[in-house]
């Protein structure tokens, strides 16, 4: 697909990396400030999404891309469900168990098991609306018009 | 509070009668995002900022799927004229929603005034949640330790919308 | 009890859309409302006079708190709501290629 002018390439440029560091800075920081795994992940989803449209891409990379995108989603999907079994084998023995010692309230390592649970969820929601978004351009350009 | 909540909803009422009503498609579209931005205002007075987060960033992928679809097809819905099974959907709609404003109103006069009323599970759930789950964000801390089922089924939804939509977009099988 | 009742006419509204409009754009669309006044109903049950957003300040304790539970359920449905609208979109867009219209009448009386 046909990328956008120089003065849209010239502003994603400037910007896509800043938009994809405050999705980065939501996911990580869910358990202290408002946001938490799906803001954070719609909002690194946005940022790609962004770069392609400006940029465009020829139709062989965004084949690549798509498959590469559909391993990292499975792959997320996994750790959380491994991380909600783990909770059977450490403390008491129920399914999703906050395991790992709690801290004290209000600092960045703390609340257990929460922040790895964000930072999973984040990360599976983002490849999944990147996914969305790829398919429906793959269909556009390789379905005759 | 609720005359502010009360005009936004109002607003919010007369863009979907023009997202129903447009004749252009894409100012249909354009129209329901209107409405999905108008509810971010709703979410911040009301005191909650994780939904505002989470449903501007949601509207604002909604709005670019639904244009993408919208923009290469011929963006104009052809009006005819209403003939009988126009006339028969038009009022069986009247009276379907005649009977489920008739039956709303009487069932809510349980509720209490707005702000006033408080669900018997609220205070299980806030008195010393901070120390149980040792996160500073209460939401986080109810979506993620007490109520993990359901999150882990959100997942399972998302996963399984990405597999639909891919068996449903692909043009080409394997050989 | 007007604030509901106003969610509740939105709510109306997408109905009426769903059932007399033959363009499956503008169905789609109604149905997009109708989720959107049932976020909003949620999130007004919730509130509490005078209480303060669901953060817990270690510093700065505070008495009365927003009800944090149905902010939860509503996170989980508003990224649901989503999924659901994208796969309705590509399933549009695949009968627009085959059938050449948006039409619920003519799709149904073709027949390919």
């Amino acid at each position: 697909m046909k990328g956008m002018t120089i003065i849209v390439k010239k502003t994603t440029q400037l910007i896509a990396g800043m938009i994809f560091m405050y999705g980065i800075y939501v996911i990580i920081h869910g358990h202290l400030t408002p946001g938490g795994g799906f803001a954070g992940g719609v909002i690194v989803a946005g940022s790609l999404i962004l770069v392609t449209l400006a940029y465009g891409g020829n139709f062989l990379n965004l084949i690549k891309e798509e498959a590469g995108t559909t391993i990292v989603e499975s792959l997320a999907t996994m750790m959380v469900i491994m991380i909600a079994t783990a909770g059977f084998i450490f403390g008491t023995h129920v399914f999703f168990n906050n395991f790992l010692p709690k801290g004290i309230v209000g600092q960045l390592i703390s609340a257990g098991v929460l922040p790895l649970y964000n930072i999973f969820i984040g990360t599976e929601v983002a490849a999944s609306i990147f996914i969305i978004f790829l398919s429906l351009i793959i269909f556009k350009e390789e379905s005759p018009q | 509070m609720e005359l502010a909540i009360s005009i936004i909803t109002g607003l919010m009422i007369i863009g979907a009668l023009y997202a129903i009503h447009a004749k252009d498609l894409l100012s249909s579209v354009i129209a329901c995002g209107i409405v999905g931005y108008s509810l971010v205002i709703c979410f911040l007075l009301l005191k909650a900022p994780d939904l505002a987060i989470v449903q501007i960033v949601v509207d604002t992928i909604t709005l670019i799927i639904m244009v993408a679809v919208v923009l290469d097809s011929s963006r104009e819905e052809k009006y005819s004229r209403l003939d009988t099974w126009g006339y028969v959907s038009a009022a069986t709609g009247v009276l379907l929603i005649g009977i489920l404003l008739w039956v709303f109103i009487n069932s809510i006069q349980t509720l209490d005034v707005l702000g006033k009323s408080t669900l018997r599970m609220a205070g299980s759930y806030i008195e010393g949640a901070a120390q149980r789950t040792g996160s500073a964000n209460l939401v986080t801390g109810v979506v993620f330790d007490f109520r993990g089922y359901d999150t882990m089924g959100e997942a399972v939804v998302l996963v399984t919308a990405v597999l639909g939509v891919l068996t449903i977009l692909r043009l080409k099988g394997k050989k | 009890m007007i604030t509901y009742i106003m969610c509740f006419i939105l709510f109306l509204v997408g109905f009426y859309g769903v059932i007399t409009r033959r363009n499956l754009v503008k169905i789609a669309v109604s149905l997009s409302i109708m989720e959107i006044s049932t976020f909003l109903f949620f999130a007004l049950i919730g509130y509490v006079d005078g209480g303060a957003a669901p953060i817990v300040d270690p510093a700065d304790p505070v008495k009365t708190y927003v009800d944090p539970l149905p902010q939860a359920m509503v996170l989980t449905a508003i990224v649901i709501g989503l999924a659901t609208t994208s796969m309705m979109m590509a399933i549009i867009i695949r009968l627009y290629r085959k059938y050449g219209t948006f039409d619920i009448r003519e799709i149904k009386n073709l027949k390919g």
